[in-house]
């Protein structure tokens, strides 16, 4: 063996060298991602310029040129000067407005109370490792209607003042309105999803009627009839509360909704699920509860709770049978000729939007992690 | 079973002309213990939730009055917001009692729907808006004007029959909503904004700089609003309209909510009348004999509630010395037929 040392070889292991610059770091990730090749280069630049125009206006609007309850001036003929952004002054001051309504000040109390009951019975259901679900399912299905309905209403046995429901008002309606619409509308629909699958031809019939009859109507023209036609019907002297009609009237028509969802949830199912069932011996209600309709409703998660948002988002359609849900109150304030201003009615909308958006992207991002833990291994 | 029901229908339409024929609503609201009153979702000065959430407005005093001459309790009142498009319906179906939701007095209303106005308590009509720096001072001195209006109102036809009338000519800018018309009045693309004046008062500060703006006396429409109920029952009606009377006449006769107290010892026959010292008027009625004094002691005569909701002490701020809506002693049109 002779000793060699060549000058081009090389005797030890290269140090392990950073990756070029124009392939990591930031530099890096913009290559790759926004100027891989001419058409995306060109969509980046139209994005910065449309971000550029339009952000800073935005910032100045929301912030910068805003008047908020801290600025150093902080009155209505702030937001009324030509310079004046967002009125924020505004939106705090009525906001026991948007939240309550008509409801008398002196008992905001009662209902943040419902409000508590609510969070705390729901957070529960809602959370699959706390413990005390059945508690917590008795509570916020049976407690919580029967003692929000006293507290809210007074009058009676409780000793309360009485206030009607003309005076309720605000996100509390809305929310009203949404929790009953879904709470009721997921049983409803899937007794109609059943019932229209149902090999008995009255059942079915009656069911198909049924769904095909409230989808067929428009919600609006729903509520309008149970607002103003129906009395027309009724004995002279009879009233049904005008809050408890929009409940029935959404609460039914969401139904017929969901019934059709849960409806492709169980023609998702293959034969053979149904055909295990009656193999092992199972009653009809047995088979629908231990196997068809757990995974039926699986399937149908995405679709349930795109109506549940729709359904949130349509309580404000409740305002054309006159009453105050969150977007109404908004709009009442708007006339409120001591905070008029050129943009009180866009700063009164902007949180009416922010407060929709924050409940419907909450019901969304749940229902997301709802589908990743209850799924259990069918996708690819 | 057909048959059945044929005849359930038809005893069931019967009821209802029958309940609508005879239904005594004064009854119905002293058994119910308030008055279910139809007012506006939101209009400045007639109706919307003031600074506490109550709802206030000269709409909403004028159900007040009328629970105060029920009730002497100007709270036993509930209100039901309405708009445009089921206010009739709501009215015929006896959701409400009365409707008071500056709605016009026209006659296809009053002769089509079965309702009955009761009286005028708002001359409204359409007027126009300038900015000061144009230099005009009449709606005569608008000829070739850029106005603003909005699209398929009878706004834009009142403008329309205005100005061919006068033989004047106009630029028509026309937006499809109120909030864009004054957006574009106040960005300079017109010089004239028109709408209903009583509106017009209250958009006015919508703009960057009201003071810069002012409103032209002429009025080029006729838009008499005022409250109305079912017809049929002509003691409910003659309820609504006297209490509406009530409220001119006492004004007239220098009753006011600040000194109806005092007037209750006066020497003048007339006052005596009205708060039901001398005579006996309420009992026709159906009420007793000091209710209009129960509605001025809560809520004032027309002018309280005019200077109270609209006046030009407010924020809508519509003058009334000298407008329709004075009295027909100051030269407006308010004139109520005595109490005797």
């Amino acid at each position: 063996m002779t000793d060699t040392s060549f000058a081009y070889v090389r005797d030890e292991m290269l140090d392990e060298q950073p990756a070029p610059a124009t392939s990591t770091g930031v530099i890096g990730w913009m290559k790759a991602n926004l100027f891989s090749d001419i058409p995306n280069t060109i969509m980046t630049i139209v994005g910065v310029v449309f971000l550029y125009w339009f952000i800073p206006p935005i910032f100045n609007f929301l912030v910068t040129h805003a008047v908020f309850p801290w600025s150093v001036e902080n009155t209505i003929d702030a937001c009324r000067t030509e310079e004046a952004g967002a009125c924020w002054i505004y939106v705090v001051d009525r906001f026991n407005f948007f939240i309550y309504g008509f409801y008398p000040a002196e008992e905001y109390w009662r209902v943040n109370i419902c409000f508590l009951l609510g969070a705390v019975t729901l957070v529960p259901l809602l959370w699959p490792d706390l413990p005390y679900k059945g508690l917590s399912a008795i509570g916020f299905f049976v407690v919580l209607p029967v003692a929000t309905f006293f507290l809210l209403n007074g009058g009676g046995f409780t000793g309360l003042a009485e206030v009607p429901t003309e005076k309720w008002g605000g996100l509390t309606i809305t929310l009203i309105i949404a929790t009953v619409g879904i709470v009721a509308s997921l049983p409803i629909g899937i007794v109609l999803a059943l019932g229209r699958r149902s090999h008995m031809p009255f059942v079915k019939y009656v069911c198909i009627a049924f769904i095909e009859l409230w989808r067929a109507v428009p919600l609006i023209t729903v509520l309008f009839m149970a607002s103003i036609m129906l009395p027309l019907f009724l004995p002279e002297g009879t009233s049904i509360d005008k809050l408890l009609r929009a409940l029935v009237g959404v609460s039914l028509f969401s139904a017929a909704y969901m019934a059709e969802v849960v409806r492709g949830g169980l023609q998702a199912l293959p034969k053979g699920q149904y055909e295990a069932a009656d193999a092992l011996g199972l009653n009809y209600f047995k088979s629908m509860y231990l196997i068809i309709l757990p995974q039926a409703l699986k399937h149908s998660i995405p679709g349930i709770v795109n109506n549940f948002i729709s359904l949130f988002k349509d309580t404000s359609l409740v305002s054309i049978v006159g009453l105050f849900d969150l977007l109404n109150t908004v709009q009442a304030t708007t006339a409120q000729v001591e905070w008029k201003s050129p943009h009180q009615a866009t700063t009164g909308y902007l949180f009416a939007a922010a407060m929709f958006w924050i409940f419907c992207f909450g019901m969304s991002r749940y229902s997301m992690y709802m589908e990743r833990r209850l799924d259990t291994g069918h996708k690819e | 079973m057909k048959k059945q029901l044929v005849t359930l229908a038809l005893g069931a339409a019967l009821g209802l002309s029958a309940s609508a024929a005879f239904a005594d609503t004064l009854a119905d609201v002293q058994a119910k213990g308030y008055l279910q009153c139809g007012v506006s979702p939101s209009t400045p000065g007639f109706a919307a939730p003031d600074a506490n959430n109550n709802w206030a407005g000269l709409d909403v005093d004028f159900c007040r009055a009328m629970a105060a001459a029920i009730f002497d309790d100007p709270q036993a009142v509930r209100f039901t917001p309405l708009t445009s498009k089921e206010r009739f319906t709501a009215l015929s179906s006896g959701e409400i009692d009365v409707l008071s939701r500056t709605t016009t007095w026209t006659m296809s209303r009053d002769t089509n729907l079965g309702i009955d106005f009761a009286g005028v308590t708002f001359y409204d009509g359409q007027g126009f808006m300038v900015r000061k720096d144009l230099g005009v001072s009449s709606a005569t001195e608008l000829s070739g004007a850029a106005i603003c209006i909005e699209a398929g109102t009878t706004t834009e036809l009142n403008a329309a029959d205005y100005f061919s009338s006068t033989g004047m000519e106009y630029n028509a800018v026309v937006f499809e909503d109120q909030d864009e018309v004054v957006k574009a009045y106040d960005d300079g693309r017109c010089d004239v904004f028109t709408t209903d004046s009583s509106a017009l008062a209250a958009e006015r500060l919508s703009l960057a700089n009201p003071d810069e703006n002012m409103i032209l006396p002429e009025i080029i429409s006729k838009e008499p609003l005022g409250p109305s109920v079912r017809q049929g029952d002509d003691l409910w009606f003659n309820i609504t309209r006297w209490v509406y009377f009530a409220l001119l006449e006492s004004e007239e006769l220098g009753i006011t909510q600040a000194n109806v107290d005092d007037m209750l010892g006066s020497d003048n026959p007339g006052v005596r009348r009205v708060l039901g010292v001398e005579g006996d008027f309420g009992t026709a009625i159906g009420l007793s004999n000091d209710w209009a004094y129960k509605v001025i002691k809560h809520v004032g005569n027309y002018n309280d509630i005019y200077e109270r909701h609209v006046g030009a002490n407010t924020p809508v701020g519509i003058e009334r010395a000298g407008s329709v809506n004075d009295l027909w002693t100051r030269g407006g049109l308010m004139y109520a037929p005595p109490i005797r």
